[in-house]
């Protein structure tokens, strides 16, 4: 059956597509990482040096790759705002793939520029830049052409563009002698770029959840609330300068640290609070109508929860001492980037399937789609407690050899890779239905192709 | 609010981050954060506890252990670290980067004053 329908610009769901597959091949690296850290000889062709940055680069690139396909899919089909370019985005996701292919032969191959996060040689940063750039240009000529308030969201999408460029150029400061010649100051300046850089994600996604679940709900309300601009706000101060607690350890001025301890993590608080109220606003016949989509959103609000507890303890600078370069912040980062961000970037890829494909795509949960979910969920849960058991227990352990403390840690990383797996598989399930879904969107609408979108005015 | 955050970050990159015993690297110093991070090895070790887990944070390892131990490593690689197969010069360039690191700070002071509202300072800080 088709259901393609004319007027539709779906250059969105390219970028959809492209972030499961690298977020089922991400886990498969994550998954062999973990099986490394307890058996150093497992698969020794591909060392742990090649299948840490693979995993981090892969599962980073799903994050950016759904929240910026979710931006190009809903600023023409849903806010009713034509992209002021339909032939930049193409290019965008062409340099995109070829520069990520690019990266992840010369990790395969074993050459790296060893910065953490940023592992490839920093040339490669270059056409990062453009398709950002390229990005960035027509969010903001799209965007600036609806003169009235800008919801909430469209804020968010904005700012999040925007750091996202400031840091990803401050994190290659180290390439100038000023900064890499002061270890202080490189290590400083590495760690706020890179505290940024995940506000600047995170800013994208909290603004695709806001959007999605006021679609959902069927009202912009929230969208304009008090509360929505005050979560961006807090949002933003902690970019700017929640960023320290990674650093609390680097001797730079002490202020630095103490105003980090002052902003950090106020911005989760008010996001658990949005979707908290929100679930109330969703009625019986809206939930099932998204079933799929609004589940994920439900369970990124446990996670949200569970990971502002973590957070404040990371944040509160004497138990930072404990738990700082422990696997306490491995826990923290699978969190927030598994439970979270992948929790409400699955609820928009849904979300995007269910209107996409009404007549097919069943609007009760598919049976499918609840084992991947519970799979999942209860995966992680158990994996990031063990997480948080085995950083614990390196974070008290006293003195002695560093063997000495990974054979005291060695029964949570077996339940962390043992874990790690099925949560792998039910990862799988989600994004294999999701993949499948989106193929299927893009073939019935190969022959109409992406078309320009009558603008039509924002809801009040 | 922008404003101020450039400001801040100005801030960040100069005065704020000055190391009063900073002394400019060596050539071989900087051959040797280049071997470094060639071979990535940020993917296991940690400066300041920030990096990979699979090995120890060599913030302080030639002060605390002494350059041979450091050495020793690079020679045999262990279970965890394999052998790099690095030549005499080139361990002898990232020993001298790994020293230059540990005369920029120290990392888990054996002093911290504890305050009331949760911060803490480091005694040598």
């Amino acid at each position: 059956m088709t259901e393609a329908v004319a007027g539709k610009n779906l250059v969105g769901l390219r970028f959809l597509m492209m972030g499961t597959a690298a977020l089922a091949l991400g886990v498969v690296f994550g998954v062999i990482g973990g099986f490394q850290f307890l058996y150093p000889g497992f698969l020794e062709a591909l060392s742990f040096t090649s299948t840490r940055p693979l995993h981090v680069s892969l599962v980073v690139s799903w994050i950016f790759l759904a929240a910026v396909g979710g931006v190009y899919y809903y600023l023409p089909n849903k806010v009713g705002l034509p992209l002021w370019s339909d032939r930049l985005p193409r290019w965008h996701f062409w340099i995109f793939l070829v520069t990520g292919l690019a990266i992840l032969g010369h990790y395969l191959a074993g050459k790296f520029g060893g910065r953490e996060y940023f592992e490839y040689p920093a040339m490669l940063s270059v056409p990062i830049v453009l398709s950002w750039l390229l990005f960035g240009i027509n969010y903001f000529k799209t965007a600036f052409r609806h003169a009235r308030q800008w919801p909430v969201y469209l804020w968010m999408w904005g700012t999040g563009i925007f750091f996202f460029m400031f840091t990803f150029l401050e994190a290659h400061l180290w390439l100038l002698p000023f900064f890499r010649d002061n270890m202080v100051r490189e290590i400083t300046v590495q760690w706020k770029s890179y505290g940024a850089l995940t506000g600047s994600w995170n800013m994208m996604v909290y603004g695709t959840a806001i959007f999605v679940t006021g679609k959902i709900a069927g009202s912009e309300k929230v969208a304009h609330s008090k509360l929505a601009f005050a979560m961006y706000f807090l949002g933003l101060a902690g970019l700017m300068f929640g960023w320290a607690h990674h650093t609390y350890l680097v001797p730079s001025e002490p202020w630095i640290r103490h105003l980090a301890y002052a902003v950090s993590m106020s911005e989760l608080i008010i996001l658990f609070k949005i979707l908290w109220d929100w679930r109330g606003t969703v009625d019986c016949h809206k939930r099932n109508a998204h079933c799929n989509a609004y589940r994920f959103f439900v369970a990124a609000d446990y996670w949200i929860l569970l990971n502002v507890l973590l957070a404040i303890a990371i944040s509160v600078p004497a138990f930072n001492l404990i738990t700082h370069g422990t696997h306490v912040t491995v826990a923290h980062s699978m969190g927030t980037t598994i439970g979270i961000n992948t929790m409400i970037l699955l609820g928009s890829v849904y979300y995007v399937i269910r209107e996409e494909l009404p007549m097919t795509v069943r609007a009760a949960c598919s049976k499918k789609v609840s084992f991947g979910f519970w799979t999942t969920n209860v995966a992680l849960l158990v994996f990031f407690s063990s997480l948080v058991m085995a950083g614990m227990v390196k974070g008290l352990f006293d003195g002695g050899a560093f063997q000495q403390m990974m054979m005291e840690i060695r029964p949570y990383l077996v339940v962390f890779a043992a874990s790690g797996v099925v949560l792998m598989l039910g990862l799988w399930v989600l994004l294999y239905q999701a993949f499948k879904q989106l193929w299927k969107i893009l073939e019935a609408n190969r022959h109409v192709g992406d078309a320009k979108v009558e603008a039509k005015p924002l809801p009040a | 609010m922008t404003a101020i955050f450039f400001v801040y970050s100005a801030y960040v990159w100069t005065a704020g981050t000055e190391a009063p015993q900073h002394a400019a690297p060596t050539e071989q110093v900087m051959r040797g954060q280049a071997l470094y991070q060639d071979n990535n090895c940020m993917a296991c070790h940690q400066f300041y506890g920030l990096g990979g887990y699979m090995g120890p944070d060599l913030t302080n390892v030639v002060s605390r252990m002494g350059p041979d131990y450091a050495r020793a490593f690079l020679i045999a690689g262990t279970e965890r670290m394999p052998d790099f197969g690095l030549n005499q010069q080139q361990m002898d360039d990232i020993i001298a980067f790994l020293e230059f690191v540990d005369t920029m700070g120290v990392y888990e002071s054996p002093e911290y004053e504890f305050k009331w509202y949760g911060t803490v300072v480091a005694k040598n800080d």
